[in-house]
């Protein structure tokens, strides 16, 4: 199981998280390259409007080149970097539901419910 | 002004005279009695879906279901024939449950030859039989082919694996399905196995919830968001109306149409749906799955979008016509608790940019449904409340919601009227 930036982190590997066209966005890697929807769904709810909105206004004018880049790649084949590049892909979704809907992190009217992703694919 | 055609009664309710055109009371979503006797009458009745063929791919493949309802486990498995089969999920000899892994009460899945007992090591052959039992010759008079595990009624239907608790089902799961449902037949949902499964315990009664996914007159008002803000008065002024119902036995469905979003302006669109041309209504590129899609548009309306089948009791399957589907069951877990489980199936996806549209419908159906749970939450909590000792209408649009409560209704008196024939018999 990749856990991207924990195994970058214990291996020693370069600073650099992301394929190099996506120096920009490395900032944002250590925060957003998350490898699962509930991980993405905690992080967007322990971010402020503010940290997600830098996110987005920097990673969502990319999405087609990041997604670009990756289907260079067979899916299931994909470099390390280009994995976490799509991971970030997925964190922009989630971060622009709160940009682009709520204008907050939570919900509107979700109150305290939950709803799980328990089985998902990987990338 | 009515948008689309109605039956010649003038109404989708009144074509359907057995549903009346009366108040409802909501005691059905309150009462513990209730509540017991619909366990008894409809849900250890039923046929019920607890999977895909999918989530059993090989020869000693297996699924645990916890059945809070029945107070039971089940184990679904492939046996060596490739039969799926269920049991009951209970040792033979001093009644250990047999399969779980990090604890008793945890669903669990997983592969095996035999099924092994952790108390004292009784074995059963994924048929049920009972092959193995520690130091037999001490038991007395005993023949362990008598102590196999004990089987629960297992179907498939389209690869989807239903179960029936009753000791002999009055229907075979496909009569009990009817001739709406297995219209199906031929669905390629087995093309459709890149998953996205959530799950969540919701503190309102099961056919609240249900009834929340059967209608689409709260759509513009509760999700107001799902339009964006430029179309947002516009679809609320509008409403909403559905251009097909159809009731067949217990089961029901309703379709909507409309233009594929891929063909919807810009400013209709949330920024994110359209940098990965996706969004609530599923990716815009679609899987070819050829022409021949049967029962998806019983209605024949023009442009069909969805056709959501609401089939008895706790299951829907909801079909798009951009070649995906959702699948839904609610299972009660106390009068006014019940757990959900939502899937999303695709074709999968063969590239980035089609996972990433994937991501997309996936997010933003959990974004909706959050708004769903918040609100039945709410909606239950006022039903306790004595306010809610009355009765409530139903427009037509809410014709299905009707339609659930009135045949949970009809299955529980049928149950009660046998009791007490029964005990009066006695
Ligand atoms: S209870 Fe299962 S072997 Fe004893
Ligand atoms: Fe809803």
């Amino acid at each position: 199981m990749h856990t991207g930036v924990n195994e970058a982190k214990q291996s020693g590997m370069p600073e650099s998280l992301l394929p190099s066209p996506f120096a920009d966005l490395e900032r944002f890697a250590q925060t957003w390259c998350l490898a699962t929807e509930p991980e993405r769904f905690a992080q967007r709810m322990a971010s402020t409007m503010s940290e997600m909105q830098a996110f987005y206004a920097a990673s969502f004018p990319r999405i087609g080149e990041m997604l670009a880049f990756c289907d260079a790649h067979q899916l299931g084949d994909l470099p390390d970097d280009a994995c976490r590049l799509l991971q970030l892909v997925h964190s922009t979704i989630m971060v622009s539901m709160c940009v682009e809907i709520w204008h907050q992190p939570a919900v509107i009217d979700a109150a305290g419910a939950r709803l799980d992703r328990v089985r998902e694919p990987f990338p | 002004m009515d948008q689309y055609p109605r039956p010649a009664e003038g109404t989708w309710t009144e074509h359907y005279p057995d549903l009346g055109t009366g108040l409802i009371s909501y005691e059905d979503c309150v009462s513990p009695e209730f509540a017991a006797d619909e366990s008894e009458a409809v849900f250890k009745r039923a046929w019920l879906n607890v999977g895909r063929v999918e989530d059993v791919p090989r020869a000693g493949s297996y699924v645990t279901r916890e059945l809070t309802f029945a107070k039971t486990s089940l184990i679904v498995v492939r046996d060596a024939q490739g039969q799926v089969r269920a049991f009951h999920n209970m040792c033979r000899h001093r009644g250990n449950k047999i399969v779980w892994t990090n604890a008793p009460s945890e669903e669990t899945s997983g592969s095996c030859r035999t099924f092994t007992c952790k108390y004292h090591g009784w074995r059963y052959g994924l048929d049920g039989t009972c092959n193995f039992v520690q130091q037999e010759s001490e038991f007395f008079d005993f023949d362990k082919s008598a102590f196999g595990l004990i089987p629960v009624h297992c179907d498939v239907w389209a690869g989807f694996i239903f179960v029936n608790l009753a000791e002999s089902p009055p229907q075979s799961l496909r009569d009990f399905l009817g001739t709406m449902v297995t219209a199906l037949d031929g669905y390629p949902f087995d093309r459709m196995t890149e998953r996205y499964d959530f799950s969540a315990d919701i503190a309102c009664n099961w056919k609240l919830f249900a009834d929340a996914f059967q209608e689409y007159y709260h759509v513009p008002i509760l999700h107001s968001q799902e339009a964006t803000p430029a179309t947002r008065a516009k679809t609320q002024s509008m409403g909403f109306e559905a251009p097909h119902y159809q009731l067949d036995g217990p089961h029901r469905m309703v379709s909507t149409s409309g233009a594929p979003r891929r063909s919807w302006p810009e400013d209709f669109q949330y920024p994110i749906e359209v940098a990965t041309r996706s969004g609530l209504f599923g990716p815009w590129d679609e899987p070819d799955l050829g022409d021949d899609l049967p029962g998806v548009n019983p209605g024949g309306i023009p442009k069909w979008a969805i056709a959501n089948f609401q089939v008895f009791p706790n299951l829907e399957i909801l079909i798009w016509e951009t070649g995906w589907y959702m699948l839904y069951r609610y299972w009660p877990t106390s009068p006014t608790t019940h757990r959900y489980e939502g899937t999303l199936f695709f074709v999968p996806s063969t590239n980035a940019s089609e996972r990433a549209a994937r991501e997309c419908a996936a997010v933003m159906f959990k974004e909706f449904a959050l708004q769903d749970a918040g609100t039945l939450e709410g909606t239950q909590k006022a039903l306790e409340s004595p306010a809610a000792q009355t009765v409530f209408p139903l427009s037509d649009q809410e014709i299905l919601v009707r339609h659930l409560h009135k045949s949970v209704g009809d299955w529980v008196d049928a149950y009660r009227r046998e009791r007490s024939e029964a005990v009066r018999h006695a």
